[in-house]
C-alpha cells in the first residue's frame, strides 16, 4: 500500500483474478514486500504475538461455546462438569482460553507501552493508536464478558460490582442509572438473563475487534511502521521487504511467546485465576475479597481510590478516555524516547506507577504496606497517571532539549557498510 | 550488601512477633506446607493414595459431603484410582440413586421413603441431603460444601485441606471464644468451624495394611480430592513435556532460520 | 561452489523449519477435532441393562438406548412360526444385520435373535432415520405384522426384517446378552 505495487502475476488463473479481485496483490504488497524499517526490535514482534493470540482466542472459544450452557442453573457444571471431565481435551481447551487471556493481556500491554516509547502515536500514526485503544477497550469488553461465564463467585460478584458502576449516573439524573442497570441485567440482579446476555456478546466482541484489527493494520500500512529510532524511512536503504525477514523474526519470538504461555497451560493452569471461582455462584454471599482479573487491577484501584461514587466512576472512565487524546497531549517533535532524556524517566515513572496501581488494586481497600495505607498510594498513584498526560505530557514536549536524532535509519545500523548491506 | 541482609532478617523478626501475637486473634494461620506427588512439573497421583482415599471419602466424608461433579466411571479413567470397571461397578452398586418414575407414575413408596435404583457407571455420586435446607438442618445451619473442586476452590489448595483435616486438637489461646457447637481450627477463617473433627486414629481400615494414623489418612483424602478437582493432572503434565520438547526444538531452527536469513543485515 | 553448499544448508534448514511447524499445527488440531467425539459421560451411558420380565406375549416396550428407541418385542408362538416360515430368497435384504453374528449371516429368522421368543432390535427406520410403528393384532400395520415406517411406507415383518418400500436394509439388532432369564444387558 506504501509505494506502488510490484506484484507481477505469474500465472493466467492469476492474471484473470488480479483484475477482479486484486486478493493476491494486496496480500504481497501489504504481508510480503511490505517495505519495513530495518531496525525494528524485538518490542515489535508483539503486534504478530496479537494477531496469533486473536486467533487463538476466537478457535478456542468456538470450541468451548459447542459445550457450554449459558443458564445459571447449568452454566458452572457446563464448565467444571462437562468441559473440564467429559469432553475429550476440554480441560486443555479451556485452560489455554482462559490462560490465552491474559497472555492477550500482557502483550498488548506490552505493545502499547512500546508504542507509547517510541511515539508510535504521533502525526502521522494519530489513527492506529487511536484505534488501538478502541481494539483495547473492546477487548476489556470481551474480557469481562467472558470472565462471567463460569459462573463462579467471582464472575458473579464481579458482574455485579462492575455493572453497578452505571447506577452512579443516579447522582446526576436521578433514577437513570438504576434504569440503566436494570436494563443491563434484564432483572433486578445479574442472573440467568444477564448471563445469556453477556455470552452473545463475548461471543460477537471478538469478530468486532477482528474487524478494527482489520483497520488497524490497513492505517498501519499508510505510513508503514514507526522504528525504535522514530525518525522517518528516507528511502530504500533503509528498509527491508517484510517477508522473509520480519516474517521469521516475528515467527522465532512468537515461539518464545507459546513456550512462556504452554508453561502456564500446562504447569500453572490457575496462575491467574481465583479460587473462589471454583465455587458456583451465590447470590446470597459475596465473598471476603472482590478482586478483578490482573490485567484489570490498575483501574479498580484507581476507581476504589476516590470515596465518592460518581466521581470514581468518571475517574475511571478518564482514565480510559485518556488514552484517545494522546497523540494531541504530546507537544514533542521527536517520537522516540531514546532522544528524549525527560520524557525517558517520566516513561518510566508512569509504567512503574501502572505497576504500582495494579498492587493496589489487588490488596484490600484497608491494607497498610510499612505504614503508608495504601488507599494513599493509589490515589498518588491516580493523580500520576492523569497529569503524566495532561500535564507532564504537553510541558514536557516544551521544555525538553532533545538529543540529535539520527540522519537515517541505515546510517546508525550499518554504519559505513551500507552499500554492502544493501547489495545483500 | 549486609545492611540489606540485616534489614531482611529485621523484617522476618518482626513478622515472626507479629505472627506469635496472631495466635491471639481469630485470623487464620496460612496452611502447613506438606509435600504432595503431584507437585511439580513431573508430579502424579499416587494410585494406592488414591484408593486409600477414595475409602476415606466413602466411609467418612460423604456422610455430610456431596462430590456432585464425580461420576463412578472416573473412578475407572486413566490418571486416576486405577480401580478396574468390573470393581468401580461394583461400588456404583453399592450407592442409590433415586430412580425416575415407576409404572403408576410413583417417585415415592407407601411410607414416603424415595424409590431408588442401584448405581450404575454413568451416575454421579449421590448427595447425602436431597437439598442444601436439609443439609443445613442435620448440620447446626452450616451448609457442608460440595468436594469435588475443593483444593481448587481454596487457597492455599491442598495445604490448605490438610490442615484443616489435621487441625484440630489445638488449646484455644487463653480468651479465645469457641462458639456452642463449633470447634477450635486454628487454619480456618475465624478459626470457630462447625465440622467436627472428621479423622480419628483408625477411621477407616485400609485394606491394603497402611496403618490407619491421622496423618495417613489426611495425606489420603486431600490427595483423593486433589485429583476430584483435577482429574486431568497426569496428562496435562504429560502432555506439557512433549509440547515444551516440540516447542524447544521448533524455537531453535527458527531461531536458526532467523540467524542465516538476518545474516547479512546486522 | 561455497555459495552453492551454503544455500543447499540453508534450503534444508528452511524446509526443516517449515517441516517441524506443519508437524506441530496436525498435533495441536487432533484436540480440536477429538473435542467433538462423544464425552466419556456419553460413552458411560453407551450399555443399558434392562428388566424385560413384565412384557407380555405379543406386546412391545420401546426403551431409549444410545439416543434411539430400543423395540423389545416379546413374540407369540404363531408370530414365531410366521417369521420361520419365510424363506431367505424372498427378503429384500439377506443379510441378519446381527450384531451379535459375523456381517455376512444370512437373515433367517434364527439369526436375528438370541431367544427366539424376543426380538430386540433398534427402532431406526434403516431407510432415512424415522420410528417405525408396532403392528399388533389390535391395530395393524402394514401387511406383515411386524412395523410400518409411516414416514416414507417401509414395512417390516416380526422379525424386522424389510419386507417393502424403499428401506434398503432389515432393522438393526444392537449387541446385546441375557445376564438372567428375563434381564438383558444391550451395548
Amino acid at each position: 500500500m506504501a509505494g506502488h505495487s510490484t506484484y507481477v502475476p505469474r500465472t493466467a488463473f492469476s492474471r484473470w483474478l488480479d483484475e477482479r479481485l486484486p486478493i493476491i496483490r494486496m496480500m504481497n504488497d501489504s504481508f510480503t514486500t511490505f517495505p519495513t524499517p530495518r531496525n525494528l526490535n524485538f518490542w515489535y514482534t508483539f503486534g504478530g504475538i496479537l494477531t496469533f493470540m486473536l486467533v487463538v482466542q476466537i478457535v478456542t472459544g468456538i470450541v468451548l461455546a459447542m459445550h457450554y450452557v449459558p443458564n445459571a442453573g447449568l452454566a458452572f457444571n457446563s464448565v467444571e462438569g462437562r468441559i473440564m471431565r467429559e469432553v475429550n481435551y476440554g480441560w486443555l481447551i479451556r485452560y489455554i482460553h482462559s490462560n490465552g487471556a491474559s497472555m492477550f493481556f500482557l502483550a498488548v500491554y506490552i505493545h502499547m507501552f512500546r508504542g507509547l516509547y517510541y511515539g508510535s502515536y504521533k502525526a502521522p500514526r494519530e489513527v492506529i493508536w487511536i484505534l488501538g485503544v478502541f481494539i483495547y477497550l473492546l477487548m476489556m469488553a470481551t474480557a469481562f464478558f467472558g470472565y462471567v461465564l463460569p459462573w463462579g463467585q467471582m464472575s458473579f460478584w464481579g458482574a455485579t460490582v462492575i455493572t453497578s458502576l452505571f447506577s452512579a449516573i443516579d447522582q446526576v439524573v436521578p433514577h437513570l442509572g438504576t434504569a440503566i442497570t436494570q436494563w443491563l441485567w434484564g432483572g433486578f440482579a445479574v442472573d440467568d438473563a444477564t448471563l445469556n446476555r453477556f455470552f452473545s456478546l463475548h461471543y460477537l466482541l471478538p469478530f468486532v475487534i477482528t474487524g478494527v484489527v482489520g483497520l488497524h493494520v490497513w492505517a498501519l500500512h499508510v505510513p508503514g511502521n514507526n522504528n525504535p529510532l522514530g525518525i522517518d524511512v528516507k528511502g530504500p536503504q533503509d528498509t527491508l521487504p517484510f517477508h522473509p525477514y520480519y516474517t521469521v523474526k516475528d515467527a522465532f519470538y512468537l515461539a518464545l511467546f507459546v513456550i512462556f504461555f504452554a508453561a502456564f497451560v500446562f504447569y500453572a493452569p490457575n496462575f491467574f485465576g481465583n479460587p473462589d471461582n471454583y465455587t458456583q455462584a451465590n447470590p446470597l454471599v459475596t465473598p471476603t475479597d472482590i478482586v478483578p482479573e490482573w490485567y484489570l487491577l490498575p483501574f479498580y484501584a484507581m476507581l476504589r481510590s476516590i470515596p465518592q461514587k460518581l466521581i470514581g466512576v468518571l475517574v475511571l472512565v478518564a482514565s480510559l478516555v485518556t488514552l484517545l487524546f494522546i497523540p494531541w497531549l504530546d507537544t514533542s517533535k521527536v517520537r522516540s524516547c531514546r532522544f528524549r532524556p525527560m520524557m525517558k524517566q517520566l516513561f518510566w515513572l508512569f509504567a512503574a506507577d501502572c505497576v504500582l496501581l495494579g498492587y493496589c488494586g489487588a490488596q484490600t481497600v484497608d491494607a497498610v504496606r510499612f505504614g503508608i495505607p495504601l488507599l494513599w498510594l493509589a490515589r498518588i498513584g491516580t493523580a500520576y497517571y492523569l497529569a503524566f498526560f495532561w500535564v507532564l505530557m504537553p510541558l514536557v514536549g516544551w521544555l525538553e532539549r532533545p538529543k540529535k536524532v539520527p540522519d537515517s535509519i541505515a546510517k546508525p545500523v550499518t554504519g559505513n557498510k551500507s552499500a554492502a548491506g544493501v547489495k545483500a | 550488601m549486609k545492611l540489606a541482609l540485616a534489614a531482611l532478617a529485621l523484617a522476618f523478626a518482626v513478622s515472626g512477633t507479629a505472627l506469635a501475637q496472631d495466635t491471639n486473634s481469630s485470623e487464620a494461620l496460612p496452611p502447613r506446607e506438606m509435600s504432595w506427588s503431584f507437585d511439580g512439573v513431573f508430579g502424579t497421583y499416587d494410585q494406592a493414595t488414591l484408593q486409600r482415599g477414595f475409602q476415606v471419602y466413602k466411609e467418612v466424608c460423604s456422610a455430610c459431603h456431596s462430590l456432585d461433579l464425580v461420576a463412578f466411571h472416573d473412578l475407572a479413567a486413566p490418571g486416576g484410582p486405577g480401580f478396574s470397571e468390573a470393581q468401580a461397578k461394583v461400588i456404583a452398586a453399592g450407592y442409590k440413586i433415586p430412580s425416575a418414575p415407576n409404572d403408576k407414575g410413583e417417585v415415592f413408596d407407601a411410607n414416603g421413603n424415595r424409590l431408588t435404583r442401584s448405581g450404575i457407571l454413568a451416575d454421579h455420586f449421590p448427595p447425602p441431603f436431597p437439598n442444601e435446607e436439609a443439609a443445613r438442618t442435620a448440620n447446626g445451619g452450616a451448609l457442608p460444601p460440595d468436594l469435588s473442586l475443593i483444593v481448587k476452590a481454596r487457597e492455599g489448595g491442598a495445604d490448605y485441606v490438610y490442615s484443616i483435616v489435621t487441625g484440630f486438637g489445638h488449646k484455644p489461646p487463653p480468651g479465645f471464644q469457641v462458639q456452642d457447637g463449633k470447634y477450635y481450627n486454628p487454619y480456618f477463617a475465624g478459626r470457630n468451624i462447625s465440622m467436627p473433627p472428621p479423622l480419628m486414629q483408625g477411621s477407616v481400615t485400609f485394606s491394603d495394611g497402611t496403618p490407619a494414623t491421622v496423618d495417613n489418612e489426611a495425606k489420603a483424602i486431600v490427595t483423593f480430592l486433589a485429583w476430584t478437582s483435577e482429574p486431568n493432572l497426569d496428562e496435562r503434565h504429560q502432555m506439557g513435556l512433549e509440547v515444551m520438547a516440540f516447542l524447544l526444538l521448533f524455537a531453535g531452527l527458527l531461531f536458526l532460520s532467523y540467524r542465516a536469513i538476518w545474516k547479512d543485515q546486522h | 561452489m561455497a555459495t552453492a553448499t551454503q544455500t543447499t544448508r540453508r534450503d534444508f534448514l528452511y524446509v526443516a523449519t517449515g517441516a517441524v511447524g506443519a508437524v506441530g499445527v496436525a498435533f495441536t488440531a487432533w484436540p480440536f477435532i477429538d473435542q467433538m467425539n462423544p464425552t466419556s459421560a456419553v460413552l458411560a451411558m453407551s450399555s443399558m441393562e434392562a428388566d424385560i420380565a413384565a412384557i407380555q406375549p405379543g406386546q412391545q416396550v420401546v426403551f431409549k438406548w444410545r439416543g434411539h428407541p430400543l423395540f423389545v418385542r416379546r413374540r407369540t408362538p404363531k408370530e414365531i412360526a410366521e417369521a420361520r416360515a419365510v424363506p431367505v430368497s424372498q427378503l429384500i435384504d439377506p443379510l441378519a444385520r446381527n450384531a451379535n453374528l459375523p456381517d455376512s449371516a444370512p437373515a433367517t429368522d434364527a439369526n436375528r435373535e438370541i431367544k427366539p421368543e424376543w426380538i430386540i432390535v433398534v427402532g431406526v427406520c434403516t431407510h432415512l432415520g424415522c420410528t417405525p410403528t408396532v403392528s399388533t393384532p389390535q391395530s395393524p400395520q402394514g401387511e406383515y405384522g411386524g412395523w410400518l415406517c409411516h414416514c416414507h411406507g417401509s414395512q417390516y415383518d416380526v422379525a424386522g426384517r424389510v419386507r417393502k418400500g424403499p428401506a434398503p436394509q432389515n432393522l438393526a439388532v444392537p449387541p446385546y446378552s441375557f445376564i438372567g432369564p428375563t434381564k438383558i444387558k444391550v451395548g
